[in-house]
């Protein structure tokens, strides 16, 4: 017998959901002037990386960093000067929602260790496809200058015209694929 | 009355109070993620193959929302669009983008923002996602070179729907609502069809 308390909560309904997550998107754009985003972090701490493992490569200090990252064409717009690529909106963002996931996972007790997925595919093959899942994203996400809440979310409620687009190609991308991966998910 | 909103621009908030802000934002943007359910693939992947559409309801609800509430306080005098950043659009490669995006979204079953609410909450195979990501991110910087011209062709600039469509944004507003209507109509009608439950 499961004891209530272990139990997760259902989940909220989605319009509930969605109606909180709005207000959350205007308050971005009433407050900062600009809406929300997930996927520019990624690069920020991606140019932070190369920058760090660039100093170790040579001598081990900040300040001999022969610059990889600045002199890369695309990583270079996020290297100012030290400390520069994390210190965006964006990144404070992620902070942000990796406490407000976990405090809302740990209000309605879903915070476990667990392989989420579908009934006809293994733990391994689950997470492999993952993985290539997160790289073929991270192409597409950096291609169209952001991911569902950067382009979709954001771009879709000041009614950018390409955010739109990104949109739709989405839906119309992941239709396309979703016959060839049904097994993984329904039998 | 003067614009009262973006307030961060209007009364020039300092660095630390615009982190704060940010953390703020992002705590209710992680939140309400997750309380809809998308630190799970399996919620996720309803919405490709049509056992739980969780994913349009809450995106479509949220972008209504956020829509009405910025354009009606715009038509009120409250908001100046002009300092609200607006995506710029360069389409073809948010086009193309957009399609791979949808490809790595259907082949991992999570997308940025829902990963990260998912590997805050323990699942393993969101922390997979992310670390492909973040793979991702630094694969991309290195090939950019190859795709630059691409990634910098049919920039168009600041490009609002009613701009290029000719009429007011309260219509585009109007348009886009009853879109909304139509695909949650839709898919309650899959639900019943389906026998979802």
């Amino acid at each position: 017998m499961s004891d209530p308390r272990d139990t997760p909560a259902p989940y909220w309904n989605s319009y509930k959901a969605g109606f909180g997550l709005g207000l959350v998107l205007l308050a971005s754009f009433l407050l900062v002037g600009r809406g929300l985003g997930a996927s520019g972090a990624a690069t920020r701490i991606a140019t932070y990386a190369v920058h760090k493992v660039d100093a170790a490569a040579h001598g081990g200090t900040e300040a001999e960093a022969t610059s990889v990252a600045k002199k890369n064409a695309y990583l270079g717009q996020y290297v100012k000067g030290p400390g520069d690529p994390l210190d965006d909106f964006l990144v404070y963002l992620l902070v942000g929602l990796l406490v407000g996931g976990f405090v809302s996972g740990v209000l309605d007790r879903r915070v476990s260790f667990e392989i989420t997925r579908g009934p006809g595919t293994s733990a391994r093959r689950r997470l492999v496809l993952a993985v290539l899942g997160g790289v073929v994203s991270a192409f597409g996400a950096r291609l169209a200058r952001g991911c569902t809440s950067g382009q979709a979310l954001t771009g879709g409620a000041s009614l950018a015209l390409g955010s739109w687009a990104f949109m739709m190609s989405v839906f119309g991308g992941g239709y396309a694929l979703a016959y060839f991966f049904r097994k993984e998910w329904i039998r | 009355m003067n614009p009262i909103a973006p307030v961060a621009k209007i009364m020039e908030w300092g660095p630390s109070t615009q982190v704060l802000v940010a953390v703020f934002l992002g705590f209710g943007f992680g939140f309400f993620l997750e309380k809809g359910g998308f630190g799970n693939s399996r919620v996720l992947a309803g919405q490709w193959y049509g056992y739980n559409f969780a994913v349009l309801r809450v995106m479509f609800t949220a972008v209504v929302t956020a829509m009405l509430g910025l354009f009606g306080l715009y038509y009120a005098g409250l908001v100046n669009l002009d300092l609200v950043y607006v995506n710029e659009t360069f389409l073809w490669p948010q086009i193309v983008g957009g399609v791979i995006f949808g490809f790595g979204f259907v082949i991992g079953q999570f997308c940025p923002g829902t990963a990260v609410v998912g590997a805050v909450t323990g699942k393993i195979d969101a922390m997979a996602y992310v670390s492909g990501f973040l793979v991702g991110a630094v694969l991309f910087a290195f090939g950019y070179p190859l795709i630059a011209r691409f990634y910098e062709s049919s920039s168009m600039g600041r490009v609002l729907l009613p701009d290029v469509l000719h009429v007011p944004a309260g219509i585009v507003a109007f348009a886009v609502v009853l879109m909304a209507i139509g695909a949650f109509a839709l898919t309650h009608l899959l639900d019943r069809k389906l026998g979802n439950a």
